[in-house]
């Protein structure tokens, strides 16, 4: 599969991701500059990690102006696959390509840890190659990570099944303990309606060589390279 | 040759003035033989900064010399260049410093720590090399002093605001807590790059006509002075007041400037680099043209400003944060400012190398500064400070011994005192991770990093030890040395070079000045014995308020090198039914431990250190890791034997226990329990390997005991006197520093 990392400035999980997909995982992987509006035949868009324009107004209220997201929103429309980690999450979010917000951590602290995140709906293109109720391990960087959405929004969201991943414990329960953000619902992970743009405050390419303490990131983007 | 005038409106310049901006009468008269006249203000202000301790290292610079500053692995050592290298191999060179922002800290906490990790990453990329890892080493007063929290809460934000937003994880650090550090905190900031070997950038001009660019952020009023007044001074009531010279950091400008450097230099026009840090714009340039022995014309009327009407004097002297100057190939600035101007920054030609040792300063069509370039960046006074030795010394933490607790009972107290206890609610504020490098992160011996493509791999560490310092500056500079090369053995890699903060009180004092040559001479002796050179560093004096000084505190970092990733260790406890091995090259003594902050001191003085032992135990170490031989290697350091068995029990993914038998040590009591003063590793192994374990130890002359095992079950046993939960001394242990900063006691 060919995937496109776009790097807008202050970009700083876009070498990772990049690294992650093509030394890692073996696929075709280019970055893509956030000035321009060619997607480069990509057939999957990743917006990485990072602080894009400093963050200085809102999490990604910048980054969405940016050239490339104007492409980035028809290739949605089209039906491409697009997955936001952490600060993409975010600017998904501003762009109203996500449902919801990403508000400050309850702590009101940057939090970096390994946490577990609990797979709710296993049928979608960025977790078909996993099950229901798998749990991964996968680490948290962030500042902004507490999902807020209106409750009808919420229920509606639960219905359709765009609720895709939860903070969890390690053995799958849920806690205020295992919220490290305080998230609504515990909400680490969401789709659209039409489950082609999903966004995660984890980061799965921070989380696929057993050297660097784990490897479930890599189902993230093996459900997705899987897509047939 | 236009003569500089004096500007209108500007303070008339004499004495009185000269000793306003921190020079003495002799440092005036100085000034003025050099020039053959009076300083124009401007000038005056330039020397004042250039020619302050921060910049000019008059008080400390005979000392330094004395350093060991070469190895066959060192690139760069010593003073020349931004940072210190070291060849790591396979291609690489890891580029490395440490540098101190304490009183822009105490004055303003959240910038004065983000601005010295913004000024500490510079250092690192204007050698060519990207950042890859930050670390830092934090001491605050105690939790008694009414702003302790307030500065801790600014400094760890600022350090996790600064250094997450630009990209750098911080993989290391150390935190202590201490009345002697109520009135001056320390926040020495580190930072490591990796550079391809062979392409480093230099900070040296070269090339009569070459242009003179200025790149990054605009200049506003922020910092100016920061390095004379507020560094290179005590503090006092007054000090408040300066919060204006504290700098203000922007950490997105300086990740673009970070791609923006490192592109532009591939392309090959950059002749000579240098940021604009400590005395801003004046020192870059006048260092840059005098390492060449050239001049150099600035025109400031090209400065790109922050706001208008800023005089030469706030132009110059202005440490605005994220700014590089770069001389540039002549004929080759467009290729790089349309690198710079990708990265949407500044890239402004301001002026050019020029012959005849000159650095002249050109605004609004007149001359207002025109020096030679050397006397701003070499000629300084050098001082030979009286040096005397207190008639007795005393300990600052000295305090009479009281009865001994229950040995669980301080064990207990001892994993819930800040200073011992988890620091996770600190480092898990920053990113350790970004870059995918990190295969151990904060809260072991060392940090350990992988170089992508190679076997080989980096282990970092910083450690200071202010209460050995206190009690004898030498041989608590060797023992920090020591202590900082065995954190790195621990994991597997071989001690090979040192970056240090020197952190003293007023040099103007002959006791201040007798406790840093006394830590220079310790830092020196160990550092050759250990094969270690001292490739950078950073000295801050004046770390007093009040009268009252800082105890000694020469922060050393350690840079580790591993020849394959495959061979690293961790520091916990791996394996129920492995055996613990205690190995060490002295005994225990309670001189200058937590144990004796908590319970009193019962008057001991440190004891000798020999440096040939020290070393068998680091080659011990590093050869056992080699072979594959050890499950686990723990140092032995604040809390003592008790607390490292226990911390090699606190794996968060796993929770084993240990049993361990203090007879086969010796004697049961505090001193075999909570002693710090011997190096002293905690190990774990397959039983099978013991045997041959023991001998690559007892075969160096080093002290080692077959003393326990790994239990499956979560139990800490150090019989006779202690037998205890995993779970429950796990969670005072990571409750402790929470719980501190929420209370008000």
């Amino acid at each position: 599969m060919k995937w496109g990392v776009v790097r807008f400035p202050g970009s700083l999980d876009d070498n990772d991701a990049l690294y992650a997909l093509a030394e890692v995982m073996g696929q075709e992987a280019a970055m893509l500059w956030h000035k321009d509006t060619a997607l480069g035949g990509a057939e999957c868009i990743l917006l990485p990690g990072g602080f894009s324009y400093g963050d200085y107004l809102r999490t990604g209220a910048i980054a969405r102006f940016s050239p490339i997201m104007r492409s980035v929103e028809k290739f949605a429309a089209d039906g491409g696959l697009v997955i936001g980690t952490c600060n993409g999450f975010q600017i998904l979010c501003e762009a109203h390509l996500l449902p919801g917000a990403l508000t400050r951590n309850r702590t009101l602290s940057f939090i970096c840890e390994r946490i577990h995140v609990r797979v709710e709906n296993a049928r979608t293109p960025f977790t078909r190659a996993m099950r229901q109720g798998d749990i991964l391990a996968l680490p948290i960087k962030h500042g902004e990570g507490l999902y807020v959405a209106p409750e009808a929004e919420l229920r509606d969201m639960e219905e359709h099944g765009q609720v895709i991943l939860r903070y969890c414990d390690a053995a799958g329960g849920e806690s205020e303990a295992a919220n490290p953000n305080g998230s609504m619902r515990a909400i680490a992970g969401v789709a659209n309606d039409r489950f082609n743009v999903f966004g995660l405050m984890p980061h799965p390419e921070h989380a696929v060589e057993a050297m660097l303490g784990g490897t479930d990131g890599r189902k993230i983007f093996e459900s997705i390279a899987a897509r047939a | 040759m236009t003569m500089p005038v004096a500007l209108p409106g500007e303070p008339r310049v004499d004495l009185e003035q000269a000793r306003a901006h921190g020079l003495s009468p002799e440092e005036f008269a100085r000034v003025e033989r050099i020039l053959a006249r009076t300083p124009t203000f401007t000038e005056l202000g330039v020397f004042s900064v250039m020619w302050s301790e921060h910049c000019s290292y008059k008080s400390s610079r005979k000392y330094l010399r004395t350093l060991p500053q070469k190895s066959e692995l060192v690139v760069q050592g010593g003073p020349g260049e931004n940072a210190g290298a070291i060849d790591v191999g396979d291609g690489w060179v890891a580029v490395f410093k440490i540098e101190s922002h304490n009183h822009p800290s105490y004055v303003e906490p959240y910038q004065g720590a983000a601005t010295g990790v913004g000024g500490i990453l510079r250092d690192i990329f204007t050698m060519g090399a990207r950042p890859i890892a930050s670390m830092n080493s934090l001491k605050f007063g105690s939790f008694a002093h009414p702003r302790t929290r307030y500065l801790i809460g600014g400094v760890v934000g600022g350090i996790g605001g600064y250094g997450n937003c630009v990209g750098v994880p911080t993989v290391a650090g150390e935190v202590m807590f201490d009345a002697a550090y109520n009135g001056n905190i320390l926040v020495n900031a580190f930072s490591l790059g990796l550079a391809r070997a062979g392409e480093l950038w230099s900070a040296k001009a070269s090339g009569v006509g070459n242009p003179v660019l200025y790149v990054g952020s605009a200049t506003g009023r922020d910092g100016i002075h920061g390095a004379s007044l507020l560094a290179s001074a005590e503090f006092d009531a007054e000090s408040e007041s300066k919060r204006p010279t504290v700098q203000v950091g922007d950490p997105f400008t300086e990740k673009l400037l970070i791609e923006a450097c490192l592109e532009a230099g591939r392309t090959g026009a950059i002749v000579a680099i240098q940021d604009m840090g400590a005395a801003g714009l004046t020192s870059s340039s006048s260092e840059m043209a005098a390492r060449g022995g050239l001049g150099i014309d600035l025109d400031l009327d090209r400065v790109p400003l922050r706001e208008q009407n800023l005089t030469p004097y706030e132009i110059l002297l202005s440490e605005s944060q994220e700014r590089m100057l770069i001389v540039a190939q002549r004929g080759r600035e467009a290729e790089l400012q349309a690198v710079f101007e990708k990265w949407d920054l500044h890239a402004v030609v301001i002026g050019e190398i020029t012959a005849g040792g000159r650095w002249r300063a050109r605004w609004r069509g007149q001359i207002v500064a025109d020096i030679p370039a050397v006397a701003l960046a070499d000629d300084a006074p050098l001082y030979d400070r009286p040096a005397a030795a207190p008639p007795a010394r005393r300990a600052v933490f000295a305090q009479t011994r009281r009865a001994d607790p229950a040995p669980a009972v301080a064990l207990r107290a001892m994993l819930s005192n800040p200073n011992v206890a988890s620091k996770r609610w600190v480092f898990r504020q920053y990113d350790s991770i970004v870059q995918g490098n990190t295969v151990a992160g904060p809260g072991g011996d060392a940090a350990v990093l992988r170089i992508k493509g190679s076997r080989r791999a980096l282990a970092l560490t910083v450690d200071s030890n202010p209460r050995a310092c206190a009690l004898d500056p030498y041989l608590g500079a060797v023992a920090t040395v020591v202590e900082a090369a065995r954190n790195v053995a621990c994991t597997g890699a071989h001690p090979v070079g040192i970056t240090n903060c020197l952190n003293y009180g007023n040099p103007e004092r002959p006791e201040i000045m007798w406790q840093f040559a006394e830590g220079v001479r310790g830092l020196g002796d160990a550092a050759r014995a250990l094969g270690a050179p001292v490739v950078s560093g950073n000295v801050s004096f004046y770390n007093e308020t009040e009268g009252r000084a800082i105890p000694p505190t020469p922060t050393i970092a350690m840079l580790g090198l591993v020849t394959d990733i495959a061979h690293r260790v961790g520091s916990h406890f791996r394996r129920a039914g492995d055996e613990i091995l205690i190995v060490r090259t002295a005994a225990p003594s309670l001189a200058a431990s937590e144990y004796a902050a908590m319970y009193g001191d019962a008057g001991e003085g440190l004891a000798p250190i020999d440096l040939e032992r020290e070393n068998a135990l680091l080659e011990a170490l590093v050869a056992v890791a080699e072979r594959g031989l050890i499950s686990s290697c723990h140092d032995v350091a604040e809390g003592g034997l008790a607390v490292a068995i226990a911390e090699a029990c606190f794996d968060p993914e796993a929770r084993l226990g240990a049993e361990v038998d203090l007879r086969i040590l010796g004697r049961a009591d505090a001193v075999e329990l909570f002693g710090e003063g011997a190096s002293t590793v905690v190990i774990s192994a397959a039983p099978s390997d013991c045997a041959e374990l023991m001998r690559s130890f007892t075969d160096r002359g080093l002290n080692a005991y077959r003393a326990g095992r790994v239990l499956s079950e979560p139990r800490l046993a150090l019989a006779p006197v202690v037998d205890e939960n995993v779970t429950e001394l796990y969670e005072l242990y990571e409750g402790a520093l929470p719980r501190r900063l929420q209370s008000h006691d």
